[in-house]
């Protein structure tokens, strides 16, 4: 019934101590699930912030008029958002914080490869924490995150410079992450666990990776030549010296589409850990869901022109991208539809993971259908730059990512602290965010079709009654915060003890202690299951002792 | 006999299913109600091509988000059975099956793209380009294309002198092949007004189009990037600065709609939206004739123009004391007194 059997003579060798202490989580640690937890707590952080600046900005559209904020200010909140949401949120979260967490465990491994370069990517991230907050202590960067040039060099240089250095830091924490999980997964997986016994998150880490390292290096390259253009005279994106504003875009969007992937295929990951797990149910079509997240990493390499169909592109561009963006959907659906069987003929348990998995399934649908009217030119170019476009990709980072990661987080809260949360107030935060979420962005479809272009303070007053709609709706997810917190913050203090393995689930993290030890086990585990081989031991158990058993006793003697 | 018992209902039920999802998907694809008015030959191409996707895409939803809440509802755990359910790893055919359906709808989504941006104008763009350059040689009336003064213009041609500018955007449909366009305006994006520069020299700051007569956008961008968006058209193209894109359309009906920046260009870029006014040719050339400027010298630019009720400057007007010039400075919306 279990992936791994473990044995019972423990204890290792002693150059650290016991366990971490909670002070442990403050400082330099290469502990991968100290590392993990320090991602996950500065991204949540991070999260929070960017979302009071998105009821901000709600606030300020409940009316046509700019009245509540100046209009610098709404650009500057507009622009924060996105970038706090997807390079300190989303990014750091899914990569850094489960990813970080567990890989390792998943392989069998006692760490990542590279523990220290490990810590030293999570510490760039508070100093560029520390450059956005200089960025908005001075205006903040106003440009959006695309920082589109010409606007970014004329508009609040000393913002967008420190925005711009920023983003190149946590890339580059971001590339050493991709590096070191490529090279973990590849030699630390434990000899005995076949590649395809290797859990589907590890799959998604190691397509994510691989598109983190392609593609971050060429964002890098757009920010230092805007640095250049903005503080040193240089002029690679000033028409007026010859430069040229659309490459600049071929650089970004270069890497942000991949991005968007950077933020996608770990949540795939998860979901196919979440979805199985919860419905008793083998993953439905194990191989076809690992190739399909790398057939995206590849495909998603030359979409990044959808971005772009109303900017300076030619004629044959915008159809090669219109078709390459298309093919897109075919691994995505092959994934949808895995998650879909899997859940057919399951033994479904709403369990507040669940709940989050299958709200993601539902909206992201959605998201996946809007998605591909977005990737077909003659479309576009009505919807390019409008509030359609804020809905889409709202569905799918949104309704996708952030509900993937609310998914893992329960899923593994009690791997992570030790404690179960509470699954009253877990089923309440998941209730409010489901209908904060379509209230909230299924109405800004119809905004964007009938005319209201995206990253205005302004607008045409007959756009008020959907938008205060909107605003409701965004107040609702704003509430829906508080049972999460509540939750967390008390469940991880004082909720009651989770055994080692609560979900019975098969992968290798639930087969230690519940927080796992500090080298994870107490002696390297042993595969003998596939991750997902639900329901084939079934007879075993009636008439022998239940596996579940035999671990509850290796636990209890581990401890 | 036992299993045709059996399989029959299943069979009822799948074709009710079928049909069911088949009508609303018709029903919802034909008339959401989702897209405001169509005023340019565009526009029907764009709305057929959306109603398309939303048939599909609407059938897809409800299979998909059905298959979800009858599996949420038909597979719950029920009460007391801690049991795995059974082991089923993967179905070949079936997988086959849904890679194929997605792959045969983006085949016939892709094709019918092409089809679509091709009937709109998209690929002519370089042909018609190389027609509007020689400006002398046929008899339609040309805007002075985006002024001397212009920060692009002197790049454009300093870059590619005997070249003709590549532009981008959409030009001319298959059916208006080599014709020339009726009517060039040049059109200058700048924070945060839209200038329009016709034949005979004047500028306005919205815009006026004879309907049912093929008109040409040379639009550019003074300062940073903006997008030109006329969404009842379901046309948008930026304004880039050092470039020249175009859009050409033929309006299919009078009124006035609206004229949207859709790229962040500043602060004030929610305030950035003028109108266009689509007239019976006989009322369009009588206004043409009404703000005839007093001397037509190309490039100068010195007219002022009468807005009519919902203009630049009234949108702008709320906003103008914050930037520092009084709301008399925007209202003839005069252009580029910058170097
Ligand atoms: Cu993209
Ligand atoms: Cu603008």
């Amino acid at each position: 019934m279990t992936q791994a059997q473990i044995s019972m003579d423990a204890v290792s060798h002693t150059e650290h101590p016991e366990a971490w202490k909670w002070y442990h989580y403050f400082w330099y640690n290469t502990d991968h699930k100290v590392i993990g937890i320090q991602y996950l707590v500065f991204s949540f952080i991070a999260y929070l912030i960017a979302g009071v600046m998105a009821l901000f900005m709600r606030a300020e559209l409940y009316t046509p008029n700019s009245d509540v904020l100046d209009p610098n200010l709404y650009n500057a909140l507009l622009t924060n958002h996105g970038t706090m949401m997807i390079f300190f949120w989303v990014v750091p979260a899914a990569i850094g914080g489960f990813g970080n967490y567990l890989v390792p465990l998943m392989i069998g491994a006692k760490d990542m490869a590279f523990p220290n370069l490990n810590a030293i990517a999570f510490w760039l991230n508070p100093p560029a924490a520390l450059m956005l907050t200089i960025s908005l202590w001075f205006g903040g960067a106003q440009s959006g995150w695309t920082a589109y040039p010409p606007l970014s060099l004329v508009t609040n240089n000393l913002g967008q410079s420190f925005w711009a250095l920023a983003i190149l830091l946590v890339g580059t924490s971001s590339i050493l992450g991709a590096l070191n999980f490529l090279i973990t997964i590849y030699k630390l997986k434990i000899p005995n666990m076949r590649w395809d016994q290797l859990p589907l998150f590890c799959w998604a880490m190691v397509a994510t990776s691989a598109l983190a390292l392609f593609s971050t290096p060429v964002l890098a390259a757009g920010l230092i030549l805007l640095l250049f253009d903005i503080n040193f005279g240089t002029g690679f994106f000033r028409p007026e010296m010859g430069g040229n504003v659309v490459i600049y875009q071929h650089l970004f969007w270069f890497y942000s589409h991949p991005a968007v992937y950077l933020m996608i295929l770990p949540i795939f990951g998860i979901m196919s850990e979440v979805i199985s797990t919860h419905a008793r149910k083998p993953i439905f079509g194990y191989k076809a869901i690992a190739y399909s997240s790398l057939a995206i990493c590849f495909v998603g390499l030359f979409v990044w022109v959808h971005h772009m169909f109303t900017s300076g592109t030619p004629p044959w561009m915008r159809m090669f991208f219109t078709i390459s963006t298309l093919i897109v959907a075919v691994p995505t659906g092959v994934k949808i539809f895995g998650w879909v069987a899997t859940l057919w003929g399951g033994k479904i348990r709403f369990t507040t993971p669940m709940l989050f998995a299958v709200g993601l399934l539902a909206m992201f649908v959605l998201g996946g259908l809007s998605g591909v009217t977005l990737g077909t030119a003659p479309f576009d170019i009505h919807v390019h730059d409008t509030y359609y476009v804020v809905a889409h990709f709202h569905y799918v980072l949104f309704g996708g990512s952030v509900f993937g990661l609310y998914a893992a987080i329960y899923h593994w809260f009690p791997k992570m602290t030790g404690r179960m949360y509470n699954e009253p107030l877990g089923k309440a935060h998941f209730i409010l965010t489901f209908i904060g979420t379509n209230l909230t962005f299924l109405p800004m479809h119809e905004l964007g079709l009938q005319g209201m272009p995206r990253r205005i303070a302004m607008y045409d007053p007959q756009f008020e009654a959907i938008n205060q709609l909107c605003t409701y709706g965004s107040m609702l997810l704003g509430v829906s915060i508080l049972p999460f917190l509540i939750n967390a913050i008390w469940s991880w203090g004082w909720g009651p003890k989770a055994e080692r393995n609560p979900w019975r689930s098969l992968t290798l993290e639930w087969q230690t202690a519940s927080p796992p030890i500090i080298e994870n086990f107490p002696e390297d585990p042993i595969v003998w299951a596939g991750p997902y081989d639900y329901g084939i031991d079934t007879e075993a158990d009636e008439d022998d002792t239940t596996v579940e058993d035999m671990l509850a006793e290796v636990g209890a003697e581990a401890r | 006999m036992a299993k045709e018992k059996e399989t029959v209902p299943v069979a009822l039920v799948t074709l009710t299913i079928g049909i069911l999802v088949a009508i609303i998907s018709f029903w919802y694809g034909r008339d959401n109600g989702l897209l405001p008015e169509q005023v340019s030959q565009q526009a029907p191409l764009v709305d057929n091509f959306f109603r398309v996707m939303v048939t599909v895409g609407t059938a897809l939803f409800l299979l998909v988000e059905g298959a979800i809440v009858f599996a949420l509802f038909k597979f719950r755990r029920r009460p007391d059975d801690d049991t795995d359910a059974p082991p089923i790893k993967g179905n070949f055919s079936l997988e086959v099956f849904w890679t194929a359906i997605p792959a045969v709808i983006v085949i016939g989504l892709g094709i019918y793209s092409v089809d679509v941006y091709n009937r709109m104008g998209g690929f002519d763009t370089v042909g018609s380009t190389a027609v509007a350059h020689h400006h002398g040689g046929h008899a339609t009336q040309l805007a002075s294309l985006p002024g001397s003064s212009d920060v692009g213009a002197p790049l454009l041609s300093a870059a590619a002198p005997q070249q003709v500018a590549f532009k981008y955007g959409l030009g001319a449909t298959p059916a208006e092949g080599q014709a020339s366009p009726f009517l060039e305006i040049a059109v200058k994006g700048l924070q945060y007004a839209w200038l329009f520069t016709y034949p005979n020299g004047m500028v306005t700051g919205e815009l006026h189009v004879p309907v049912g007569e093929d008109v040409r956008l040379n639009i550019t961008a003074q300062d940073v990037l903006h997008s030109f968006w006329l969404p009842e058209f379901r046309i948008k193209q930026d304004a880039i600065p050092g470039e020249t894109t175009e859009l050409r359309f033929t309006p299919t009906k009078t009124g006035t709609y609206p004229v949207v920046c859709a790229e962040l260009c500043g602060a004030y870029h929610g305030s950035m939206r003028s109108q266009i006014i689509i007239q019976e040719p006989d009322e369009y050339e009588q206004w043409v004739a009404e703000n005839q400027p007093v001397a037509v010298t190309t490039g100068t630019d010195t007219v002022a123009l009468h807005p009519s009720e919902r203009s630049d400057a009234d949108f702008l007007a709320p906003y103008a004391a914050e930037w520092g010039i009084d709301a008399a400075a925007i209202a003839p919306l005069q252009p580029e007194r910058h170097a």
